[in-house]
């Protein structure tokens, strides 16, 4: 009733294949996309940005990147906390050797760094599949995390062991540093994840995410209509590693502001992004973002809940809400596989004749 | 002996042009089974050409030599004029040559529409940036042959199903997207895997129709392999028969069927 295509004809084979093809999801998204980028930065306040909004953000662009590789591609990757460490080593060293170029470029450059990383460590893929794929790249995880600790030149030879952002503007606005406002560091993530969302969206609309999907559905007819496997594996490899290197990146320099490798890039990374493209949706943008939300927000929720409302001790909310958080996990992969993307579809099929049952 | 290079007339009076494929002395083993005996036989340009043969008899073998999945250990590949090397399979199908499965090998998850673009990847150039940032020669080409796939769909009558994910259509649809998507990619040879194994004899008599309107329309050079006697002597222009991966027959269907070798294959020969 509310939601429906009738009368919105498309009358070009260009208006057919645009991303919302329905007129009024058009409208809703560039909605969103204004408030979040006009509104949202005049309102926001240091708490939401740090507990919600810029995780949520920079999770978002990790989880676009890895469903590339397993929701498109059909590839199983453990590597993701490697990827965003060789993401935010990148950055560290750029940001460090060369202070005059625009951060921008340094988060760009190191997501290109970690292409090239992933593509490496997504040889392997051209060979096995499956489960033995997923222990190929639980290694790299295993030895970029290694890697960053043994070799003194990544983290600049500090004694600590830590890398830690310098102050960087962009537009002369901070937001990098402990001088960065939250609005600052929120719209900086926010172009980057729209950045992310629209070329994700490009090359999975056109001949790469077919090939990428025609690989996923059945390898071996993929390649007897003209596949190339290689080519269609790297390149995903490649593009998953770049925004997941960005996403690595801004974790590091805009969120953090100081990280230790085997902290903030361990393999309960590499889960929990995987997590997020399984509960949102293999296969599916929207997922993407609904995965990242879920999984960012739920425990604050459930902090807030359990903390706030009903007054209990923290340590016994923080079990509980592993619990809880786990127990959704199982759920979701038992009763919806296809994740909160799905669901928002039947959402959208009953939108559209509702009150009307057919 | 029939000349390579020139025309011929086939029984009902069809003209086929020349060879385009030559498969010279092909021997196929696997370990110590020889799937295939040094078979030796030509496709000509335009003819729709039989594979025929019991179960077991190297069929599917001869067509994964052709479509390059298999690559034999004696004999050659001509392909127009061209001897062809080792190939991976999808350099083959930039050749030109697009096949059917015996057992659908369709992108359960993708929709038809998407299904069928996937077989025209070959005809599209455009760069990794291009699609990227979906501008100039991405946009282009994606609408370009979007055309041209809507041909195909009208053509094969699927309009009604291009939007519809391939993994909830029923079986015989299933085939038909599949016949869509290989002749998306315009081939020189077109194989097909019993296209008809398995269906009904109305689904039956739509597939014959649409392979005769294929090779009528755009003059597809066509392979197929079938096991309904009736259906293939009424579509095809000639017949290579094989048995336990040797020849023992080739020519019009009426020379086939009429050749005491091939009969003894079909209906068992009394051994004294």
């Amino acid at each position: 009733m509310f939601y429906r295509e009738a009368g919105d004809f498309k009358t070009s084979y260009r208006d057919d294949g645009q991303t919302f093809p329905i007129a009024l999801d058009r409208w809703g998204y560039y909605a969103i996309v204004a408030v979040a980028a006009l509104v949202v930065p005049f309102v926001i306040n240091d708490y939401w940005a740090s507990a919600i909004l810029l995780p949520f953000l920079i999770y978002a662009i990790a989880s676009i990147g890895l469903n590339i590789l397993v929701g498109y591609a059909g590839q199983v990757s453990l590597g993701t906390g490697g990827f965003m460490a060789v993401g935010a080593y990148s950055v560290y060293k750029l940001m460090t050797a060369f202070p005059e170029i625009s951060i921008i470029a340094h988060i760009l450059l190191a997501g290109g760094m970690t292409a090239l990383v992933g593509m490496a460590f997504g040889l392997p893929s051209l060979r096995i599949k499956g489960f033995y794929l997923a222990v190929a790249t639980l290694a790299a995880q295993f030895f970029l995390v290694w890697l960053f600790n043994k070799v003194p030149w990544f983290y600049n030879n500090s004694a600590s062991g830590q890398i830690n952002a310098p102050e960087r503007t962009v537009l002369g606005w901070a937001v990098t540093g402990p001088a960065a406002t939250p609005a600052a560091k929120y719209l900086v993530c926010l172009a980057f994840v729209v950045f992310a969302a629209w070329i994700a969206r490009n090359l999975t609309r056109g001949m790469f995410g077919r090939k990428w999907m025609a690989i996923r559905d059945m390898d071996i007819a993929a390649e007897i209509i003209g596949v190339n496997p290689l080519t269609a594996k790297l390149s995903a490899f490649g593009v998953s590693s770049f925004f997941v290197g960005i996403a690595g990146a801004l974790l590091f320099a805009v969120y953090l502001g100081a990280a230790e490798v085997t902290e903030a890039f361990g393999i309960n990374k590499s889960f929990l992004v995987l997590f997020m493209v399984i509960i949102g949706g293999l296969g599916s943008i929207f997922g993407s973002f609904a995965g990242a939300a879920f999984l960012v927000v739920l425990p604050v929720f459930l902090k807030n809940l359990l903390v706030g409302t009903f007054g209990w001790p923290t340590d016994l909310a923080a079990h509980f809400e592993l619990m809880i958080v786990g127990a959704l996990i199982i759920f979701f992969l038992i009763v919806e596989p296809h994740g909160l993307a799905r669901l928002w579809r039947l959402v959208k099929e009953k939108l559209r004749l509702w009150p009307f049952p057919h | 002996m029939l000349d390579a290079a020139e025309n011929q007339t086939t029984a009902d009076g069809r003209q086929i042009g020349p060879v385009v494929m030559d498969l010279k002395n092909i021997t196929l083993r696997f370990g110590g089974v020889e799937a295939i005996k040094n078979i030796s036989f030509d496709i000509r340009e335009g003819e729709i050409r039989a594979i025929i043969g019991p179960n077991g008899a190297g069929k599917s073998s001869m067509l994964n030599v052709i479509s390059g999945f298999y690559v034999p250990q004696e004999g050659e590949v001509w392909f127009k004029g061209y001897r062809r090397g080792p190939m991976r399979p999808y350099q083959v199908a930039r050749l030109g040559i697009a096949r059917t499965f015996q057992n659908i090998a369709l992108f359960d998850g993708m929709s038809v529409l998407d299904n069928i673009m996937t077989g025209r990847l070959n005809k599209m150039k455009a760069g990794f940036l291009s699609q990227a940032l979906w501008w100039g020669r991405a946009e282009a080409e994606e609408i370009a042959n979007r055309a041209q796939v809507e041909k195909i769909i009208d053509f094969l009558e699927i309009q009604n199903i291009r939007k519809t994910p391939v993994g909830r259509l029923p079986y015989g649809l299933k085939k038909r997207v599949e016949l869509a998507r290989a002749l998306a990619a315009e081939p020189q040879i077109l194989l097909l895997d019993e296209p008809m194994a398995g269906m009904n004899v109305e689904e039956k008599e739509d597939m014959s129709r649409f392979i005769l309107d294929v090779n009528d329309e755009f003059g597809t050079t066509t392979v197929l392999i079938e096991h309904d006697m009736g259906v293939v002597m009424d579509l095809s222009d000639r017949v290579v028969v094989m048995d336990y991966g040797r020849k023992i027959g080739d020519g019009t269907p009426d020379e086939v069927r009429n050749n005491q070798e091939v009969i003894d294959a079909y209906l068992g020969v009394a051994h004294d």
